[in-house]
């Protein structure tokens, strides 16, 4: 039934019927009578937060973490430019995002007016799609397309641009059945074709050195889909490895788990991508972190490649068998032929295979040397791990991007989906503080801790802030190795150590920032002092800042170079990683 | 099944590339919505793809939808990325590669303005008949133009003109549509 409200009681009304509790957001003059329709009621929650980034990144943090998408609130001009990075962040990581973003009038559009800016133009190339409502009367249907969009096919970011007129303009507002939304070109294909998914099947089933490769794809498609990847992985005995955000799909406690694959992978997991015959890529892009070397990327497997966009399918690597379809049904449907045609896991025919892997195993390419003196960051992690499985509640855990991140992902361990938020695509630093905001607010009993780098964590750490507003009790364990690791270790491998602007001159005390911010902070510099500390810091209830000093210098490895194959991986005990690249590789990223 | 072996869908080739380019008329029926085209250009810019020539306009005004006519120059694997990366776009219906699926019609018009005077305009006069280019402006000193056809029957008649006094030229870009009873 329509009912008559303004454009802004609309937007309020649609979220409020699509079952949004928690919005993030930052209000401005073209905002302020949706702001004004939010106060009139308390469905709705809004979060403040610091800077516009950070109400994108705590909306990807909610999101995947619940599975439902997240939504943002900004207003023209600023606040949406500053919204940019998240969305295109969402974009690559297939993250549903809802993001509206206050306009100017109408009349205004296109005069260059006051904090006017092109927002449908400049977002067109990071959103899944995007909208500017210029009349009031389309907009129930757009707000309701837009969840549709963010939430279904392959997920991601949808802009809503709302001119301050059309918020106040009055309108009649339904919520449109799904069907009568005018997009009817949008429509993503669900189910596998069945052929291609026996073909499948049928070469899983007379494979010898097979290898699940699988990626977030598996975690958009609901918790289900990592139900039937175990199940599938347990009736075939296949090894299972995964990219950096498929982590947590598969256990990381079983046996067949290979650990994470590419660029900071295993030697097990890169090795037998490389070695073998039957790669069953679900839910995962071919990214250029994990294929190294095209033309020499598991040069003799047949590969089976099952994604929900038909544009990732040879994209990169050509494959055997594409599969266009959502993850979980075609996984489903895979169990079933399985089944059909064996009640046996391949466990005689593929012995060889594991025992070829457990010789991969052994180099143990995540080993590190500990020090007594130095805290070394893998032991750090380590240490936090261990200390995270000894208490009852849920961990989630963010990251930030450089060194700490790859490490978090080589030795935190995840059992469970939607447990581990990181910026892949993008590689975002300043993502983990604020998606650490956002999966508490949306788990407000778990414990949440962004494993961070001091330089990263300083790029949206006004987000603190927002935390200690909200008494959200999240934890930045900060791997404070006073350096762009990541860059200095670039530079070490690729432009002879010549250290060009990869550290900081000057840090800031963690410890006073936290406590300016009404934060605890905590410091620990001594490998015999971390475990305290890092109960400390669990036990207590409410934000904390930990700076742990650690080795400066330590390198991730194990590494694939860029542009090398997967079977010429930097082990750890490489002395000089100075030596190993050419000319021609330095101009690779 | 050696598809590891094969080139790629980037237009940037990761590998070395192995296949030749191909010219492909491409028909793609959108919803006629604001910045439609813009999504598609910036697709076509955004991941390196070339255009040749684009034209859109309105085809069915009560359904709103529009069809847009793309000449593309790439190897077999990235028009096919083109035509999947097309198909993602949200109001984007269909994606048709009338090169690879057929006989089908391509149709340009041009109007071109040529300036001249005694035995120079007779001779212009005499080609446009050869060419059936219809007069649709004329002064004592200068024709305008309306020919249409295929591109390179359009393109042989504007190189005759071109000593003849040729001052200016405007194509209205591919019109292309599938031979035969079955539509899009
Ligand atoms: C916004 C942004 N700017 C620049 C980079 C390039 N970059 C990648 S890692 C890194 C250094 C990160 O340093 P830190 O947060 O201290 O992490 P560490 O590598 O030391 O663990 C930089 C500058 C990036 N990923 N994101
Ligand atoms: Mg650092």
């Amino acid at each position: 039934m329509a009912e008559k409200m303004t454009g802004a009681e609309m937007v309020i009304q649609a979220l409020t019927d699509q079952g949004v509790e928690h919005i993030f957001g930052y209000p401005g003059g073209a905002a302020l009578p949706i702001y004004d329709a939010m106060f009139q009621q308390d469905f709705v929650k809004h979060i403040l937060v610091r800077h516009e980034q950070g109400a994108t990144h705590m909306a990807e943090g909610y999101a995947r973490s619940t599975g439902k998408p997240g939504v943002v609130l900004v207003t023209s001009g600023p606040g949406a430019t500053n919204a940019v990075t998240g969305l295109t962040d969402a974009l690559m990581d297939s993250i549903p995002l809802v993001c509206i973003t206050a306009q100017v009038p109408t009349t205004l559009i296109g005069t260059d007016g006051f904090q006017e800016c092109d927002t449908v133009g400049i977002t067109r190339s990071c959103t899944k799609h995007n909208y500017l409502v210029k009349n009031v009367a389309d907009l129930p249907r757009v707000l309701h397309e837009a969840f549709h969009i963010a939430t279904t096919g392959r997920p991601g970011p949808v802009v809503i641009d709302i001119p301050k007129d059309v918020q106040f303009a009055v309108g009649d507002y339904y919520k449109p059945e799904t069907e009568t939304l005018r997009h009817q070109s949008y429509r993503p294909k669900m189910d596998g074709d069945l052929a291609a998914i026996e073909a499948a099947v049928d070469l899983m089933l007379k494979a010898e050195r097979p290898i699940f490769y699988t990626g977030g794809g598996v975690i958009n498609a609901g918790p289900e889909a990592s139900e039937n990847l175990r199940e599938l992985a347990e009736l075939t005995g296949f090894p299972v490895t995964s990219t950096l955000m498929g982590l947590g799909a598969y256990p990381a406690s079983e046996p067949q788990w290979m650990g994470m694959l590419g660029m900071h992978g295993t030697y097990e997991a890169n090795m037998a991508m490389h070695d073998c015959d039957v790669m069953i890529n679900i839910g995962a892009r071919f990214d250029d972190r994990i294929t190294g070397r095209i033309d020499a990327f598991s040069p003799n497997s047949r590969k089976i490649h099952v994604d929900i966009d038909p544009s990732s399918i040879n994209k990169i690597i050509r494959v055997d068998v594409p599969i266009v379809g959502d993850c979980n049904r075609v996984l489903e449907e895979m169990i079933r032929i399985w089944r059909s045609r064996t009640n046996q896991p391949r466990t005689e025919a593929i012995a060889p295979w594991w025992k070829q892997i457990e010789k991969w195993r052994a180099v143990g390419s995540l080993n590190f040397k500990n020090s007594d003196t130095i805290i070394k960051p893998q032991w750090a992690i380590q240490r936090l791990y261990e200390a995270t499985k000894a208490q009852s509640k849920d961990v989630y855990i963010t990251t930030e991007v450089g060194q700490h991140q790859m490490w978090a992902a080589q030795h935190f361990h995840f059992d469970k989906p939607n447990h581990w938020m990181t910026s892949g695509g993008l590689g975002t630093m300043g993502y983990g503080l604020p998606a650490a905001v956002g999966v508490q607010v949306a788990h407000p009993d778990a414990l949440v801790i962004d494993i961070a780098g001091e330089a990263s964590v300083q790029m949206t750490m006004q987000e603190l802030s927002t935390a200690v507003q909200y008494r959200l009790p999240i934890k930045v364990f900060i791997l404070n190795n006073e350096r762009m690791g990541m860059v200095r270790q670039w530079q070490d491998l690729l432009h002879g150590s010549r250290y060009a602007h990869s550290y900081s001159e000057s840090l800031p005390d963690f410890v006073k920032l936290a406590e300016a911010y009404g934060a605890k902070g905590i410091k620990c510099d001594t490998p015999a002092d971390l475990d305290a500390a890092i109960a400390e810091m669990i036990d207590y209830d409410g934000p904390v800042l930990f700076d742990v000093l650690v080795e400066k210098d330590e390198n991730c490895l194990p590494m694939i170079p860029s542009g090398k194959p997967h079977n010429e991986i930097i082990l750890p005990d490489t002395a000089d990683i100075g030596d190993i690249i050419d000319e021609k590789g330095r101009a690779l990223v | 099944m050696n598809a590891h072996l094969q080139p790629t869908g980037s237009a940037y080739f990761l590998t070395q590339e192995t296949q030749q380019t191909e010219r492909h008329t491409l028909s793609v029926l959108v919803d006629n919505e604001p910045g439609i085209l813009a999504r598609v250009v910036g697709l076509f810019s955004a991941r390196g793809y070339n255009i040749e020539s684009l034209t859109v306009s309105e085809t069915e005004h009560d359904k709103r939808l529009s069809r847009i006519t793309v000449v593309v120059v790439a190897t077999p694997k990235v028009l096919v990325q083109i035509k999947t990366q097309l198909e993602r776009l949200v109001p984007v219906h269909k994606v048709h590669d009338l090169t690879a699926e057929g006989a089908y019609l391509e149709r340009e018009l041009a109007l071109i303005k040529v300036k001249g005077s005694g035995e120079h305009r007779a001779e212009t006069l005499r080609l446009a008949d050869a060419f059936r280019a219809h007069i649709v402006d004329a002064t004592v000193e200068s024709f305008v133009f309306e020919v249409t056809g295929k591109p390179e029957k359009v393109d042989s008649f504007i190189a005759l003109m071109a000593p003849l006094g040729l001052v200016e030229v405007v194509r209205t870009g591919l019109a292309a549509i599938g031979r035969g009873p079955e539509g899009m």
